[in-house]
C-alpha cells in the first residue's frame, strides 16, 4: 500500500512483556484516530522460546499486518538478530545498550540505531522488570510524533483508577524515553494525521462473543482450546452482568452436549473451540441436527494435523466442519472475512440456527480470531428471530408433532415446561412424534418410506438456510485478468495485494469471496465464475478444501490454486507474486 | 397439580410399550420411577427424562415426560445443560452401567463434584445388553461375555466409591428385585437437592447369567435395618466398598441410602448467572451494549 502508514514491531522471549507493549501501542494509535491491525506471533512456550508482535496503523482502514517494521523494539538480542535487518530504509531500532548489540547486522540504509539503558533508567521509577518496555514504548511514541498525553489515558484505562502509581510510574517511564528521543534525533516524520476519533480496537474472539451477546446467547460451555480459549475468558467476565452462564467443562464432549442441551431447553447456546476440540465435538454436533436442537459452535482454527502449530494460523478445518457427524444431516457454515463479520455473523448464527432448528457452525482462525482490528463501531440493532415455536404455531396440544413433516423441513419446536407439548427428541430414527423407528419397526416398508420422508424433511431445511445466507462478494473490477477466490479470514490481505497489484502493475483483479460457505451457492457461483477469465482459489490449507467443495458443487474447477500451511497469515505480496507468476 | 387435582399414575405413562425382553430388571425402574414422580405430584410437562444409548436408555419414550434421548455416554452433560437452562424443571438422567461408567464416566464424575440438582439413575445390569453381550465396566472380574471368552481379567468399577470419592451429595443402591425400595429411593433422589445418584441393580435376563435375581436376592440386605447412617461419610464408604468380591470374601450388598448430605449448596446456588431466576425466563439481547464497548476505545 502505498498510503501512510506506520508498521511498529517488538520481540522477546515469552513473558518480556511484548504483547501488553504492543497493545499499548495499538491503543495509543487507536486513540490517535488511526485504524489499526495487529498480529503476534508467538509459541506454545509460557517462558522463553521467541515471540514478537506486529502493529500497524494508517489514516484509512488496514487490511493486513503489513510487511517490513519502521520501528523495531528489541528486548532481547536472538530479536536484534533475526528482526533488526528487516527494518526498511530511514526506520529505527530500540534497544537497551546494556544488554543488546547490532554490531555486525546488515542494517538497511539510514536505520536509527537508538540504543540507550533502558532497564537502568526504568529502575528509577519502579522494580518492575518489564518497566523497560515502557521506556521503549515512550521512545516509539515520540517516532512516531504521538502524543504523551494519549499515552497517559490509555494506561489509565488499561489498569484503571485503582493502581493510580502504577498508572504514574508507567507514565514516568514513558516521558523518560520520549525524552531521549526528543534529544537524539526527533521523529521519523512519517506524516500521519492524528486526530481525536476513537474508533474501536477488538480482537476477532471479542466480537464473536459481543455478537453472541446482543444476540440473547445465554449459554456458553467450552473447554480451553487456543485459539479459541479468549471467547471463553471475555464472556467469563462479562457473563454475571449479562444473566450468561459460562461453563469451563471437563471437555468438548460435555461442551457441546450441554450446549445442545441448553439449546433444547430454549435457551440460545453456544461453544467453541479448535480443530482438536471439535474433532471430540462431531458425534455431538450429529445429534444437534438429528435432534433439531440450535447450538452455535465457533471453530476457531489453528494450524493442523492434530496438535500441529498451537499457536499459528490455518484454514485447514473446512473438510472437518463439512463432515462433521455421521450421517447427512443440516448444518450451516458460516466464516467471518473479518472482525465486523465476526460480531455480524455469529449473530445471525443464532438466528439461523433457531429458525432452522440446527446446528450452525462459525469457522474463524488464530489470524482473525486473536488480531486486534480496528472496527467503526457495532449495530446492536440485532434482530432476534427464534422460528417457529408450539405455542404460537397453532399446533392442537392433543396431536402435536414436534416433527411433523412440512414443505420446510421446519417443525413447531416446543420447550420443556410447556403443558401438554411433552415429545421424546431422539437421535435414533423416529416419527414425526419422536417415537423411534430404528428398534422394531425399521425395515417394514411402510416405515421404510417413513425413515425417508423424515431425512427428506431434515434436509429440506437445507434449501432454506441457503435462501436465508448470502452468495459470494464479488469485489474488485468488474473485469480482471484473473479472479481470485477466497473464503473467511484472507479476505484482508487477499484485498490488499489487489490494491497493489493495480498500483504497481496496473493489473485488474478482483476476489470472489466467501462468508457463507455451506449450505454452498452454487448458481450465483457458476453466474460469477462464468465471466472470470481465469481464476486462483487462495487457501490457507494443502489440499485446498474450499476449491474441492466448490468444484464438487459446481463442476468448476479453479484454474490455480495457491495454499499456504506454514502456519503464517498470507502476506499481500506473496498473493501478489503468485498472481504475477501465474499471469506470467 | 396445577389446578389442584391429583396426578395418577396413569398418567405418569406414555403410549409406548417397552421392548424389553421379559423379566428384565429395566421394567422396575420404570415402574418405579413413575410411582416416585407421581409420589411427588409432578407435573409431567416439567420433567425432563435424558437419556444415552443402551436397553435401558430407551426409558425416556415410556414416560409421559419430556424426554431427550441423547447418544451414548452423553445423558449427563445433556441434562446438565438443561438443567442450567432451565432450573425450574426436574431434570433426570437414566441409562445404563456402560452409558455412564464406561463411555460417560468422566462426565459422571464432573456432574458429581458439580452438584448440579439432577438425579442420575444407573441401570446397572454389568453387562452391555443392547449390543448384545459384551463386557461392561461392572462386569465381575472373571465374567465370560462375548468379549472377554476367557473370563474378565479388569477389575470392576465401583460405582458408589467413586462417587461418595466424587462429591455426589445422595448417593443410593437399588435392586430391581424391590420395586417398592426404588420408588422410595428416587422419590427422595429427586426431592435431594443437590446431584443424586441411585445405582440400580437390574439384571439383564438375556445376556447376564451370573448376577440373576436369585444371585442378587441371596446377598442384598437394608442399609436401614442395619442402623446405617446416611450422614456418616465413613460409614457409607466402608458399605459401599462391600461388595461380592473373589478375592476377598465380602459376599453382601447393602441396598437404601448410603450417604446424603442436604447442606451443600447446588451448582445453581452458586452459579451468579442464575441469581434472577432460570436462563429461558431472562430478556434476550443487550439493555445497554454501548457500556461494553467503552473497553475497546
Ligand atoms: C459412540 C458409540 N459407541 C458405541 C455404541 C454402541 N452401543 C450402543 S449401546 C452400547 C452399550 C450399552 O450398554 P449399557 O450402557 O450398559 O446399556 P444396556 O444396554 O446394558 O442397558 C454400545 C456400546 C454407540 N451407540 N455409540
Ligand atoms: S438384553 Fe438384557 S438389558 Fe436388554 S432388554 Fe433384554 S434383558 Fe434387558
Ligand atoms: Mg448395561
Amino acid at each position: 500500500m502505498s498510503q501512510k502508514e506506520l508498521v511498529f514491531r517488538i520481540g522477546g522471549a515469552a513473558g518480556d512483556g511484548s504483547a501488553s507493549t504492543a497493545e499499548s501501542l495499538a491503543k495509543v494509535c487507536t486513540r490517535s484516530g488511526l485504524y489499526v491491525f495487529t498480529y503476534t506471533s508467538y509459541q506454545s512456550v509460557i517462558r522463553g522460546g521467541h515471540s514478537w508482535v506486529q502493529v500497524r496503523a494508517a489514516e484509512e482502514p488496514v487490511l493486513s499486518q503489513g510487511e517490513r517494521p519502521q520501528v523495531l523494539i528489541c528486548l532481547n538480542q536472538p530479536t536484534a538478530d533475526i528482526h533488526a535487518p528487516q527494518v526498511r530504509e530511514n526506520g529505527a531500532i530500540i534497544y537497551d545498550s546494556d544488554t543488546i548489540k547490532l554490531d555486525g547486522l546488515r542494517l538497511a540504509e539510514g536505520v536509527r540505531k537508538i540504543g540507550f539503558p533502558l532497564g537502568r533508567l526504568a529502575r528509577e521509577f519502579s522494580n518492575n522488570a518489564l518497566m523497560k518496555n515502557t521506556v521503549a514504548l515512550g521512545a516509539a511514541v515520540r517516532l512516531f510524533d504521538m502524543d504523551l498525553a494519549v499515552v497517559e489515558s490509555a494506561f489509565a484505562t488499561v489498569w484503571g483508577d485503582k493502581k493510580r502509581e502504577i498508572v504514574d510510574a508507567n507514565v514516568k517511564a514513558a516521558a523518560a524515553g520520549y525524552k531521549y528521543v526528543e534529544e537524539n534525533g526527533g521523529s521519523l516524520n512519517l506524516g500521519l494525521r492524528h486526530s481525536g476519533k476513537a474508533r474501536l480496537l477488538i480482537t476477532g474472539n471479542q466480537a464473536i462473543a459481543l455478537g453472541a451477546l446482543a444476540a440473547g446467547c445465554k449459554f456458553l460451555a467450552q473447554y480451553p482450546m487456543t485459539p479459541a480459549s479468549s471467547i471463553m475468558h471475555w464472556m467469563a467476565d462479562h457473563a454475571p452482568k449479562h444473566g450468561v452462564v459460562v461453563k469451563q467443562v471437563e471437555d468438548e464432549l460435555a461442551a457441546i452436549n450441554m450446549a445442545i442441551g441448553a439449546g433444547f431447553a430454549g435457551v440460545r447456546s453456544m461453544t467453541a473451540t479448535s480443530g482438536g476440540g471439535f474433532s471430540l465435538m462431531v458425534e455431538g454436533i450429529g445429534q444437534g441436527g438429528m435432534v433439531e436442537a440450535p447450538v452455535v459452535a465457533v471453530l476457531a482454527q489453528r494450524a493442523g494435523p492434530s496438535t500441529g502449530l498451537p499457536t499459528k494460523t490455518e484454514q485447514g478445518d473446512l473438510n472437518l466442519a463439512l463432515g462433521a457427524g455421521q450421517g447427512d444431516w443440516p448444518r450451516a457454515i458460516l466464516a467471518p472475512r473479518n472482525t465486523d463479520e465476526c460480531f455480524r455473523l455469529t449473530a445471525e448464527a443464532f438466528n439461523l440456527a433457531e429458525v432452522y432448528q440446527t446446528p450452525v457452525i462459525v469457522m474463524s482462525d488464530l489470524y482473525l480470531s486473536e488480531g486486534y482490528r480496528t472496527v467503526e463501531g457495532f449495530d446492536f440493532n440485532v434482530p432476534i428471530i427464534r422460528g417457529l415455536l408450539a405455542a404460537d404455531g397453532g399446533t392442537a396440544k392433543d396431536k402435536y408433532l414436534r416433527y411433523k413433516i412440512t414443505e420446510s423441513g421446519v417443525s413447531p419446536r416446543a420447550l420443556p415446561g410447556q403443558p401438554g407439548f411433552q415429545f421424546d427428541a431422539g437421535t435414533d430414527e423416529h416419527d414425526e412424534k419422536g417415537e423411534l423407528i430404528s428398534d422394531v419397526l425399521a425395515g417394514i416398508p411402510e416405515w421404510v418410506e417413513i425413515r425417508k420422508q423424515m431425512m427428506d424433511k431434515r434436509m429440506r431445511k437445507l434449501d432454506g438456510l441457503r435462501r436465508d445466507t448470502k452468495g459470494p462478494e464479488l469485489w474488485g473490477p468488474e473485469k480482471a485478468d484473473i479472479t481470485l477466490i477466497s473464503w473467511g479470514s484472507t479476505q484482508g490481505p487477499l484485498r490488499e495485494a489487489i490494491l497493489d497489484l493495480q498500483e504497481a502493475d496496473g493489473l485488474p483483479v478482483n476476489s470472489l469471496e466467501y462468508a457463507y460457505l455451506f449450505p454452498f451457492h452454487a448458481d450465483e457461483t457458476t453466474a460469477a465464475l462464468k465471466r472470470a477469465k481465469r481464476t486462483m482459489s487462495v487457501e490457507g490449507n494443502f489440499t485446498g478444501q474450499f476449491s474441492r467443495l466448490l468444484t464438487a458443487e459446481t463442476g468448476i474447477r479453479p484454474d490455480h490454486f495457491f495454499g499456504k500451511y506454514d502456519g503464517e497469515p498470507f502476506y499481500p505480496s506473496e498473493i501478489a507474486a503468485k498472481v504475477r507468476e501465474v499471469l506470467g | 397439580m396445577s389446578d389442584g387435582k391429583t396426578i395418577e399414575l396413569q398418567e405418569y405413562k406414555s403410549e409406548i410399550k417397552p421392548t424389553w425382553c421379559p423379566g428384565c430388571g429395566d421394567f422396575a425402574v420404570l415402574s418405579g420411577l413413575q410411582k416416585a414422580l407421581q409420589v411427588l405430584q409432578i407435573e409431567p410437562w416439567n420433567i425432563v427424562i435424558v437419556s444415552g444409548i443402551g436397553c435401558s436408555s430407551n426409558i425416556p419414550h415410556f414416560l409421559s415426560s419430556y424426554g431427550f434421548h441423547s447418544i451414548h455416554g452423553r445423558a449427563v452433560p445433556v441434562a446438565s445443560g438443561i438443567k442450567l437452562a432451565n432450573s425450574d424443571l426436574t431434570v433426570i438422567a437414566a441409562g445404563g452401567d456402560g452409558d455412564g461408567y464406561g463411555i460417560g464416566v468422566g462426565h459422571f464424575i464432573h456432574a458429581m463434584r458439580r452438584n448440579l440438582d439432577i438425579t442420575y439413575i444407573v441401570m446397572d445390569n454389568q453387562i452391555y445388553g443392547l449390543t448384545t453381550g459384551q463386557a461392561s465396566p461392572t462386569s465381575e472380574k472373571g465374567m465370560v461375555t462375548k468379549s472377554t471368552p476367557e473370563g474378565v481379567i479388569e477389575n470392576p468399577v465401583n460405582p458408589l466409591t467413586l462417587a461418595l470419592a466424587s462429591g455426589a451429595t445422595y448417593i443410593a443402591r437399588g435392586f430391581s428385585g424391590d420395586a417398592k425400595g426404588l420408588g422410595d429411593l428416587f422419590a427422595r433422589g429427586i426431592k435431594h437437592k443437590g446431584f443424586s445418584l441411585i445405582d440400580v441393580l437390574s439384571p439383564c435376563v438375556t445376556y447376564n447369567k451370573i448376577n440373576t435375581y436369585d444371585w442378587f436376592r441371596q446377598r442384598v440386605y437394608s442399609l436401614e435395618k442395619e442402623g446405617h447412617n446416611p450422614s456418616d461419610y465413613l460409614a457409607a464408604v466402608a458399605r459401599a466398598d462391600e461388595w461380592p468380591n473373589l478375592d476377598q470374601k465380602r459376599d453382601r450388598i447393602g441396598l437404601g441410602v448410603f450417604y446424603e448430605r442436604n447442606d451443600i449448596p447446588t451448582y445453581e446456588d452458586l452459579e451468579p448467572a442464575l441469581k434472577k431466576g432460570p436462563l429461558v425466563r431472562q430478556p434476550l439481547g443487550l439493555a445497554n451494549p454501548e457500556e461494553l464497548l467503552e473497553e475497546f476505545r
